[in-house]
């Protein structure tokens, strides 16, 4: 069911561990979901030098998770933000249909991460929209 | 680390056709290709071949050959008994009543039936999985004409006291339907002492070809039609008949029904060590079903901190095939509703994995799952956010 790209980042995850001292991290889905994904990053001079991740969840989000975070390694903040989960997805070789919201939470998790560096240094949030990967646990996206 | 070996422990989805199966049935895809139906040679020895499994499932479980009708499987069998029951006893009434953690081929027609006009009470199970026979008089009113319950569950393993329950049935003169679909070949039925009207039962759980079941009537229950067509079955079951698998089935049901405490206890022996070993090598874990009233090849475990797909995934590395009640492989986003009826917390229940052993299982299988098992677990919680934190807040409880 899961592509090989899927399957090689889901058995030889990328980046994945705790980052001591990081200068954002984003926390997204619960355990009622059976996901969470922590994403964390390293930005130096508004780039994103390194990031890591921690993942509780089926193998799409452990992949999904490996592949955010080296797509939005040397990235600018500006470019991590537009790194949709279609994006994850994609670079992934595809998801399947009932497990797409496990990019979505990818493309929150790094929402997250980048606005808790901005909070931190004192600058204004960017708008995420909130809920996405919630609304598919909830909504009419459940059914493929 | 990928592995050439395989260890299959999930014989509750499906089980290899026995060779000897696969023998008895190859005459009737081949030679013996006669309809049943039809008046020459070859099909009066189809005939007499789905005469004859016919015999060996009443055998099998204490019935009259004449109140065995084949199906398409367990699912056909379900759904019969019933859509069948509840069209057919409209004038008395329209309640039904099961349990919460059936499988979904009785669950899902009970949905459907309440769409169509038939009240259904879903009745809870304890942490054990186990019907409380109290509950069941409880929910029985005047307008109940059905009651059905499983013989055990597929997931959890657990055993339903299903005497007691039909016996409850039974005194207020209301059918008794159970689906044993995973309990022949392990736990002694006999619908002749016991008090069931109607029984589902699939070849392939017990070493049988997948696509037959049969569905025990009791003589003189009232039931309808599930499929209409042409007069098999007596008149009750349209469709020409898969003698093959028919064939099978009586075969295996034969082999699986004789001797179940000898047959079992080899499997019993290496379920408890494959349970112990694990519950007391892998910290964080709880065992799911009732302990002692329980499959004897079912093994559930919950694993804290780890999704069961992904031990899936990483036990399918290692050559071994489970499964798990975690929403990630059926689907859907909800983990099982048996994990979620026996109280479970969802991210218990997110970790749990089904190991169900059998025939071809060794005490070797065991051992290399119990060496891979430790490995998948800890390397799944190394990358877990659940298990870092706990971790830290453990560190600071101890400080």
């Amino acid at each position: 069911m899961y592509s090989s790209k899927v399957m090689d980042h889901f058995m030889n995850p990328r980046n994945v561990g705790v980052m001591e001292n990081p200068d954002g991290v984003g926390e997204v889905g619960n355990p009622v979901c059976g996901d969470i994904m922590k994403i964390f990053i390293r930005v130096e001079e508004n780039r994103i030098v390194d990031a890591k991740f921690m993942t509780f969840g089926c193998g799409a989000a452990i992949a999904s998770s490996s592949m955010a975070t080296e797509l939005i390694k040397g990235k600018t903040l500006e470019e991590a933000w537009e790194v949709s989960n279609a994006a994850v997805a994609e670079a992934l070789e595809g998801l399947p249909p009932v497990k797409m919201h496990c990019s979505v939470l990818a493309e929150e998790g790094i929402h997250k991460a980048i606005n808790d560096y901005r909070t931190k240094k004192g600058l204004e949030p960017w708008p995420e929209e909130r809920g996405a990967h919630h609304a598919l646990h909830t909504g009419e996206a459940e059914e493929p | 680390m990928a592995e050439e070996r395989l260890v299959y422990m999930d014989h509750a989805a499906t089980t290899p056709t026995d060779p000897d199966v696969v023998r008895a049935m190859s005459p009737y895809l081949t030679e013996n290709f006669g309809n049943p139906s039809s008046l020459y040679r070859i099909a009066r020895e189809a005939r007499e071949a789905v005469e004859l499994a016919r015999q060996k499932v009443a055998a099998a479980i204490g019935a009259d050959p004449a109140e065995i009708y084949f199906t398409s499987g367990g699912t056909e069998a379900d759904n019969w008994a019933i859509k069948g029951v509840a069209f057919a006893n409209r004038r008395k009434g329209s309640h039904i009543v099961t349990s919460a953690i059936e499988h979904h081929a009785v669950l899902h027609p009970c949905q459907w039936l309440e769409k169509q006009g038939f009240p259904v009470t879903y009745l809870p199970v304890d942490a054990d999985g186990l019907v409380n026979p109290g509950d069941l008089e409880k929910a029985i009113t005047d307008e109940t004409i059905l009651v059905s319950i499983m013989a055990a569950n597929n997931e959890i393993g657990t055993i339903q006291p299903i005497a007691e329950l039909g016996r409850i049935a039974r005194e207020r003169g209301i059918y008794f339907h159970t689906d044993a679909v995973q309990a022949i070949g392990a736990v002694p039925i006999d619908v002749r002492a016991m008090p069931i009207d109607l029984l589902s039962l699939s070849a392939h759980k017990f070493y049988g070809p997948k696509g037959t079941g049969a569905l025990f009537i009791r003589k003189g229950v009232r039931i309808d039609n599930l499929l209409h067509g042409g007069g098999q079955e007596r008149k009750r079951r349209a469709s020409t008949e898969n003698v093959a698998g028919i064939v099978g089935l009586g075969r295996a049901i034969e082999r699986a029904t004789t001797d179940i405490p000898g047959r079992t206890a080899r499997i019993r022996a290496l379920r408890d060590r494959l349970a112990s070993g694990i519950l007391s090598t892998i910290p964080h874990t709880r065992l799911n079903g009732h302990p002692e009233l329980r499959l004897p090849n079912n093994v559930n475990i919950s694993f804290r901190f780890v999704e069961g797909e992904s031990m899936l995934l990483l036990l399918d590395s290692y050559g071994v095939a489970a499964s798990t009640g975690s929403a990630c492989t059926s689907g859907s986003l909800e983990p099982s509703h048996v994990l979620m009826a026996i109280g479970l917390p969802h991210e218990i229940a997110h970790g749990s994995l089904r190991l169900t052993l059998g025939e071809e299982n060794t005490d070797a299988d065991v051992d290399y799952v119990l060496s891979v098992l430790p490995k998948v677990v800890s390397r799944l919680r190394e990358m877990s956010p659940l298990y870092h934190q706990y971790r830290e807040e453990e560190k600071h409880v101890q400080q």
